[in-house]
């Protein structure tokens, strides 16, 4: 096989910090290359690097033989390096035609060639396995058809490598699979891709080598087929991993219910006539896509949202005034599944970002509302060591700590005032197999604890693994919950796609 | 084509911190030396008249801390609503309430011995000045209705009530016929603090107001709260602070200090209310807390600055010739040198030369 993309002692860095350093690889024509690297890396760096987004400080990049010009991402698309970031980049509000050749005019041209436009599109479209309609209004698609929009977009530019960052964030299994053939039909024409993602299991599935970098440096390199799932993810986190293992234990009473509630506002997702009963010492899995009311339902049992019908019911109190304040008072925690931009305040130190719920507590103020800074720094070096929350100091900028660190803080913190109810939305979401084994392990003490768990996730092998019941949300409505040990992936796969709704 | 990026910088040196804004005066200096030139004076000589004419003599240097005053406490009111993402742009209004509240209570409505009677007005015109503000801040809170437009506007309706009731209803009969306010009694004067000259009480009192307000946002729950609303609301508010009493809290605060300026040029420059009390102080304020980067004791710093170019460019003005309105020109230039300094001090800028595209 031949080599497509050379990249020679890449080394760039921040200041002190080395965000690559002297990374070298190569990709080959005709194959999936993974790189794996849990957050901080340097793997978005490096991609950053290739596509033209940074100047490395020190290294070399052919393309195809020939030296890339760094800093210039028009030049690496004239190569044929094509990038589909995690967030898409469409205008909801052009068609699907528009947003593939949109990029390529003139802002000054005063028409777009569409004919010859939709032509190639639909050969494409055709070859690739990727249907679509070019007319179609880009806001009424579906994630994973936007995703194939932004990838037939970068075919249309005559790409030769294609960069995925972290595609199947959004995707239902099946969806998954889809795209992984999709990849498959694109290696068998003469394509390469690149595949950046933290799920080590997709990776083994769809990849022919694979890369790991740690601390800006790659740290390991194999094939595919010769990998070991355990093997890799020592690698990726540097150490070795303890996966935790569940013990189910007896349920306790009941502490809530939802009733026939619905949400139909159009500020969140709409939720219609969800019941749900939650016992002590129980985790309940909810598995479903992105954006199936899944985020409404994690607020309205937070007291962020009053369910617009139905009531929520505390087994000992019954109803209660809905704010988040009255809900943390009854023992309920909220994991956000936006870590940062809904659980830390970046800028704030740790120490103020760890007692930020306790502000009430005579022990963290006196009387006069001055804040109690020796009782505050105490608590939180004490919630640092006892969730092993890495950091230089506690007067640290929150911003500056790890995905899996911030996770952590805000789970010690909750878990400081010991809930009752925790609410966990997607509590390892792009963290590293190490702090993912960690979040783990730590839910599942606290549900030794009596705690009755929501977990809701993406990952079905998490959900799987953890919970003792699983149900399923679609288009805001929730399934009966079944025992975890009588269903499988392929039947809550089937669900998340509407299957029984 | 040489072409640039901004790349952000993982750490920002210190020196760099502390220079910036000293070189962004600098710039601005430089800049609106230019337009001195083209008012046909020498810069050089311009400045050095500024100078003596700011802090030159005593009555003059009384006379710029005098003028501080009143933007100090604006300043205030701006630093404390924008540090928890309140834009109150309202002060000029909320001054002018302040002003109205020291008028009704302060010109014989209320006779007290003047210890008593100093703080009386004091307060009176803070909660003028945040009683102002409240019905706006519920707008925001219930309706989403935009702070920015309801005060900016807000100054417009209180600056014509005042001139409906000066040109009416509260004309002092004893004015010979111009628009202006009973005087205030001799007990709520506020007294000299430097013998034959304008500079009052006041002054002393915004340097207090500054460092309590430093003290409240920097060790107490309350300013906890307002950095962590002002900083990510949404986490905030997912940690159990309570969102809408802490914006109300702000609203009151600033309002507060906004009020407090209506009340020191009322009751310590001039003794009456009249039309033209402030000269945009409400506006200035946001400069000054803009220069100040939203920290209380940076205020009084950036608020002596301020109000010696404006005091200053008047003798500049006499002395050389040239038009009063540079000082305007000298300040604006100066807040947009720091807003572009702070760019500097977050990013790092990158030359590169790429080739023509295609």
């Amino acid at each position: 096989m031949t080599t497509l993309l050379k990249v020679e002692k890449i080394t760039k860095k921040f200041g002190d910090f080395y965000a690559n350093k002297e990374i070298s690889f190569e990709v080959k024509k005709n194959e999936v290359l993974a790189i794996l690297g849990e957050n901080g890396a340097g793997k978005t760096t490096l991609m950053n690097i290739l596509f033209g987004h940074y100047t490395p400080d020190a290294g070399n990049v052919s393309f195809e033989g020939n030296t890339i010009e760094f800093g210039n991402t028009n030049n690496a698309i004239k190569l044929g390096i094509g990038m589909v970031h995690q967030h898409f980049t469409l205008a909801e509000n052009l068609t699907v035609l528009e947003n593939i050749i949109i990029g390529r005019q003139s802002i000054f041209s005063l028409s777009l060639p569409k004919r010859q436009a939709r032509i190639k599109i639909l050969e494409l479209s055709k070859k690739f396995g990727l249907p679509i309609d070019p007319d179609e209004l880009v806001a009424n698609l579906s994630v994973s058809e936007k995703q194939r929009i932004e990838i037939l977009k970068t075919l249309f530019l005559d790409c030769k490598l294609l960069i995925l960052d972290e595609p199947t964030a959004a995707l239902t299994p099946q969806e998954t699979d889809s795209l992984f053939s999709t990849i498959r039909n694109m290696i068998k024409t003469g394509l390469s891709v690149i595949l950046i993602s933290h799920k080590l299991n997709e990776i083994l599935a769809v990849s022919d080598r694979i890369i790991v970098l740690r601390n800006g440096s790659s740290v390991g390199e194999t094939d595919t087929n010769s990998a070991e799932r355990q093997k890799i993810a020592e690698m990726i986190v540097g150490k070795k991993i303890e996966y935790p293992q569940k013990t189910k234990i007896p349920r306790k009473s009941k502490v809530l219910s939802l009733l026939d509630v619905s949400y139909n506002k159009a500020d969140a997702q709409r939720l219609s006539s969800v019941n749900l009963n939650l016992y002590g010492g129980q985790i309940l899995g909810i598995a479903g896509v992105a954006g199936n009311g899944q985020t409404t339902l994690a607020k309205i049992l937070s007291g962020h949202l009053k369910a617009t019908q139905g009531s929520i019911v505390f087994e000992e109190v019954g109803s209660v005034h809905i704010s988040p304040k009255s809900f943390m008072d009854l023992g309920v925690a909220y994991i956000p599944e936006d870590r940062n931009s809904d659980g830390i305040v970046g800028d704030m130190e740790i120490w103020e970002n760890a007692i930020m719920t306790e502000m009430d507590d005579s022990f963290f103020r006196n009387s006069l509302g001055f804040i109690n800074k020796k009782n505050s720094f105490d608590r939180s070096r004490n919630l640092c060591e006892t969730y092993d929350v890495r950091m230089q100091s506690i007067r640290q900028r929150s911003r500056l700590l790890s995905g899996g660190n911030v996770q952590k803080l805000l789970l010690g913190r909750w878990l400081m005032r010991e809930p009752k109810i925790i609410i966990a939305c997607q509590p390892t979401r792009g963290l590293d197999e190490g702090a993912i084994a960690s979040i783990q392990k730590l839910l599942l003490e606290a549900q030794q604890n009596n705690s009755a768990i929501i977990l809701i996730s993406e990952d079905l092998d998490e959900l799987l693994s953890m919970s003792d019941d699983i149900a399923v949300m679609y288009k805001g409505m929730l399934s009966n919950p079944i025992e975890t040990r009588t269903t499988n992936k392929l039947s809550i796969g089937l669900q998340m796609a509407g299957d029984g709704f | 084509m040489l072409k640039f990026r901004l790349e952000e910088r993982a750490k920002s040196p210190y020196w760099l911190i502390i220079l910036s804004p000293f070189i962004a005066i600098l710039v601005a200096i430089i800049l609106a030396g230019m337009l001195i030139i083209l008012a046909g004076a020498n810069p050089f000589e311009s400045y050095y008249q500024l100078i003596i004419g700011a802090f030159g003599s005593k009555n003059s240097f009384a006379e710029t801390l005098a003028r501080a005053t009143p933007i100090i406490l604006t300043g205030l009111a701006a630093s404390i609503a924008f540090r928890a993402k309140f834009w109150n742009i309202g002060a000029e209004g909320q001054l002018y309430f302040g002003a109205l509240a020291t008028t009704f209570f302060g010109t014989g409505l209320v006779v007290l011995p003047s210890v008593l009677m100093i703080p009386f007005l004091f307060v009176i015109g803070a909660l003028a000045g945040g009683l102002l503000l409240l019905p706006l801040v519920l707008l925001k809170l219930y309706y989403k209705v935009d702070e920015v437009v309801t005060t900016l506007l807000l100054n417009f309706v209180v600056v014509l009530l005042v001139s409906y009731l000066l040109e009416g209803p509260w004309k002092d009969p004893m004015s010979l016929g111009w628009p202006q306010g009973k005087s205030v009694i001799d007990e709520g004067v506020l007294p000299q603090v430097l013998s034959k000259t304008r500079l009052h009480l006041g002054f002393i009192i915004s340097i207090g107001l500054a460092f309590s307000v430093w003290f409240i946002l920097s060790k107490t729950v309350i300013g906890y709260r307002i950095k962590s609303v002002g900083l990510n609301a949404s986490a905030a508010s997912h940690a159990g602070i309570p969102i809408f009493k802490t914006v109300l809290i702000v609203a009151i605060l600033s309002g507060g200090m906004a009020g407090m300026a209506g009340v020191t040029e009322t009751a310590g420059l001039k003794g009456y209310l009249t039309l033209d009390l402030s000269p945009g102080f409400g506006y200035a304020g946001i400069a000054v807390a803009m220069l100040a980067n939203l920290n209380p004791i940076g205020v009084i710093f950036s608020g002596v600055f301020l109000a010696s170019i404006y005091v200053g460019a008047d003798a500049m003005s006499r002395a050389m010739n040239v038009p009063t309105y540079l000082a305007d020109v000298i300040v604006a230039l100066t807040v947009l040198c720091i807003l572009l300094s702070l760019v500097f001090v977050h990013y790092k800028i990158l030359f590169f030369k790429a080739k023509k595209d295609d």
